[in-house]
């Protein structure tokens, strides 16, 4: 099988691998360039588990062709914090906003995107942005109550969010 | 019983009780790895060389194998090995063998049959999980469909489709004996005798799928060490050991379990269905293998929350108070057994959930279709009778014509009160909830009961008794299997017995039959075999013959109120509203003796709305009403079952051989007294 060389940056970082024909970003990333960060969760676009930022736009990896990503900037859910963490990630933390944690990934992704794009969203933007993504046990209330808080942070207000 | 014990009273000497958690927010210990996306599932472990396994899968509901050419996958591109039945070591299992019950009922890769949709047949692995999906593509398998069956009631039907060789009526047999779970607390049909109203109905709910957003599976390595690791999503680990020890024929030493990350189980990842596969395929190919569901096999395969029916009759004086109920339960176990078993027991041992009813008959399966096999989720065996029961309630307060949140109250549990399994009520809640609930929804109760508590009114006379009437054996269990031997002819007896009919699919629960069959049945007095001296009398005093031995033999019918005037002679029938709408059946009683308040001075026995007259005869054969009592049934047992527990796990009596004595020695079990605690009466004793 011909394999497809990519190139593109990797949360800042030059990454190559070589990818099967028809090989989704999602494998790529996990299996050829071992980071984890991204989760399988349908394979059909349906859950959210998969959010990547491609040029800083929400993206589900597993419905990417590797090939697409060429000369492209992906952030992956593990490349959101930078030395210190994200404070949509301290938002998380705070709000109980992850019980088994296999979506919070693709949330916190989404919500950067999100937030990058528009800083200061009110509740229904936010559970706009994040109605691609399936949570299955913490409940959505929380995460919006996170993403809003971080949101009040980030421009600098505290409006917003804090302790339910 | 005047005050509120707690847990942490009762284990006061085994823990550091000192709560400073309770109050203020904390954080996860594991939620930085969340945020993170550092936290490693089971797929978040790379391996060199790794392997993808995928499943051949019947397309069918219940089909024949005629023939399998597995040839052209085995030399697709990519495929490193096939396997088949005849590459599992142990290739039958049921999950519940790890504690010796039930039989092996389940085969990891199916030899001739499949008996669901999607059952697997093969498992082949390959290079890449594209290269394994393209070559199971190319399975040649000729299938011969054969007749199905997806409904619980239609599998009980005679000639109904045998789902399950292993139990051959299509219903789990308990301690290979007996098809159902029973429940008998006082006497239903003297409650249907005494009740201003019959109230029925049937509720039902579907299979659930937990669908966790990481779809099951696992992955196995051999290690230097002759040992195998694996890494899995189980909710079960040291379950999902066991199992794959015993598939592989592994000493559980060679295998090295990880687990412990799950994304998302809620009971769906108990099963051990990946393990043993992908260990068995490490084995077979010296390499790292995965086997994983994509999501259409996580919906279609995965096992789900199992459909339950429910049929209850509740027979309710005039004030509200619910006298009598019964219950007839239907799990679907779907094609295999897993864990519905123990639904079922889990289930019973629940009824009638938490109120205080003195009569109370549960008769529950636990049934095979060819649907996809169920297992646990979030309180199994609990949740959808709670649910059939929480309806009827309204059902109930609709036809008394009472306030739905007074009725709750009036019949909820007090401490101190008698459960149908013979265990004390303590720490009961619910009047507090409802009080709680219908103030926060601003809905209004009346101020007696807003004065009520749990903790009054519960716990002396006849609340804290077994109903005299109560049939037990000398161990305090009741009486021997009612609804005949097995299968083939175990239904047979219909479930109450009287007639021959089981329920249809197509028909509303029509408990019994017409009233020619009930009265023979339900009045003929129990034959007891020579040596049996009958069991119950009137005052619920057992009285054994010979050396104490139960009574129950071979060909007994099961006695039920054998003093007792069976129930829904002919006569006597209420009429059972057909079509099940709420009834408020022939007015009760007499001249209604002034609605004396139901709220529990609980001291005196309830006597029952003044003596129903025996209503007249429904007036034709058609009209729906209940059949007879459920111990009438005249399937003689088969087989001598000297000490046979039909039902209730629940131990001996309450007063009888409580185990005080402290053995330092022996293994702690869960409700057995020790020193220095307080009495301890909600547990369950086992056996």
């Amino acid at each position: 099988m011909t394999k497809t060389p990519v190139q593109f940056r990797l949360n800042g970082m030059a990454a190559a691998t070589f990818a099967d024909p028809g090989a989704n970003l999602l494998d790529v990333m996990r299996r050829g360039l071992g980071d984890l960060s991204a989760k399988y969760g349908c394979g059909q676009g349906t859950c959210g588990a998969c959010t990547v930022l491609i040029d800083g736009r929400p993206r589900l990896a597993c419905l990417t062709l590797a090939e697409e990503v060429e000369g492209r900037d992906v952030q992956s859910p593990g490349g959101i914090a930078g030395e210190a963490l994200h404070p949509l990630q301290e938002a998380f933390m705070e709000h109980f906003a992850a019980q088994c944690g296999y979506c919070t990934p693709g949330m916190i992704a989404a919500a950067k995107a999100l937030l990058d794009r528009n800083p200061r969203p009110d509740r229904d933007e936010v559970i706009e942005a994040l109605s691609g993504n399936i949570c299955r046990c913490t409940g959505y209330e929380p995460i919006v109550e996170a993403v809003l808080t971080a949101a009040a942070r980030l421009s600098g207000s505290n409006v917003a969010g804090g302790w339910r | 019983m005047t005050s509120i014990e707690f847990r942490k009273d009762l284990f006061a000497d085994e823990r550091d009780d000192d709560l400073n958690e309770i109050g203020k927010p904390t954080r996860r210990q594991d939620i930085l790895g969340h945020v993170t996306g550092r936290t490693r599932f089971y797929d978040d472990h790379l391996f060199e060389g790794l392997l993808h396994m995928r499943a051949v899968r019947c397309p069918h509901h219940h089909a024949r194998i005629r023939s399998m050419d597995l040839s052209a996958v085995e030399s697709a591109p990519g495929v490193v090995r096939v396997l088949t039945a005849r590459d599992v070591p142990v290739n039958l299992n049921t999950l519940l063998s790890l504690m010796d019950f039930g039989k092996d009922d389940e085969e990891v890769l199916s030899t001739s049959v499949c008996r669901f949709r999607g059952e697997a047949v093969a498992a082949v692995i390959a290079e890449s999980e594209a290269a394994a999906r393209a070559a199971v593509a190319l399975a040649r398998i000729e299938w011969e469909p054969l007749p199905h069956v997806l409904d619980v009631y239609a599998a009980l039907e005679p000639d109904a489709p045998q789902v399950n060789p292993a139990y051959p009526g299509n219903a789990f047999e308990y301690h290979d004996r007996y098809d159902h779970q029973k429940l008998r607390f006082g006497d239903f049909d003297k409650a249907v005798r005494e009740a201003a109203h019959l109230v029925e109905g049937r509720y039902g709910i579907s299979p659930i799928e937990q669908a966790p957003v990481e779809t099951c599976g696992a992955i196995a390595a051999p290690e230097t060490s002759e040992r195998y690791v694996c890494h899995t999503s189980t909710q079960g680990l040291f379950f999902s050991l066991g199992t794959a020890a015993k598939i592989t024929g592994l000493p559980s030493s060679r295998l090295h379990f990880i687990g412990g990350t799950v994304g998302g189980g809620f009971g769906g990842k108990v099963d051990s269905m990946h393990e043993p596969l992908a260990v068995l395929g490490a084995m077979k190919t010296g390499r790292p293998v995965k086997y994983m569901w994509d999501r259409e096999e996580e919906m279609q395969v995965g096992a789900p929350r199992g459909g339950e029916t429910w049929e209850i009759t509740d027979a309710v004086a005039a004030d509200g108070r619910i006298l009598g109920r019964r219950f007839r339960g239907f799990f679907d176990s779907g094609a295999y057994t897993r864990l519905s078993s123990y639904a079922v027991i889990k289930s019973v041992g629940h009824l009638p959930g938490p109120y205080t009813i003195p009569n109370v008959s549960a008769d529950v399966y636990c049934v095979f279709t060819h649907r996809t096999p169920a297992t646990a989720m979030r309180g199994f065996g609990i949740t959808g009778v709670d649910f059939a029961m929480e309806c009827h309630m309204d059902k109930v307060a609709e036809a008394v014509g009472l306030d739905p949140v007074e009725l709750r109250i009036l019949n909820a549990y007090r401490d101190g009160d008698m459960k149908a399994h013979r265990r004390l009520a303590k720490n009961c809640a619910l009047v507090e909830s409802c009080q709680v609930a219908a103030a926060k929804a601003g809905w209004p109760i009346s101020a007696e009961a807003a004065s009520q508590s749990s903790m009054l009114g519960g716990g002396e006379g006849w609340r804290a008794d077994i109903p005299a009437l109560t049939a037990t054996d000398a161990d305090g269990r009741i009486g021997a299997r009612l609804g005949g031997a097995t299968p083939a002819g175990g239904f047979g007896g219909g479930f109450d017995g009287a007639s021959a009919s089981r329920p249809s699919s197509s028909a509303a629960p029509t408990p019994g039959s017409g009233p020619a069959a009930a009265p023979g049945a339900a009045s003929a007095p129990p034959p007891y075999p020579s040596g049996g001296t009958p069991a119950y009398t009137a005052g619920g005093t057992p009285a054994y013959a010979a050396g104490g031995t139960p009574a129950y033999a071979a060909g007994g019918t099961p006695a039920y109120a054998a003093g007792g005037t069976p129930a829904y002679a002919s006569s006597g029938t209420p009429a059972y509203p057909s079509g099940g709408a709420p009834s408020s059946a022939p007015a009760s009683p007499a001249g209604g003796s002034p609605r004396h308040s139901p709220w529990p001075s609980f001291a005196t026995p309830p006597e029952a709305s003044p003596s129903r007259a025996p209503a007249p005869p429904p007036a034709s054969a058609a009209t729906e009403r209940p059949g007879p009592p459920p111990g009438a049934h005249p399937t003689p047992a088969t087989g001598a079952t000297p000490d046979a527990p039909a039902a209730n796990p629940s131990g001996a009596a309450p007063g009888a051989s409580s185990p005080d004595v402290h053995r330092p020695d022996a293994p702690f079990t869960r409700g057995v007294r020790r020193p220095g605690a307080r009495p301890f009466t909600s547990g369950t004793r086992r056996r």
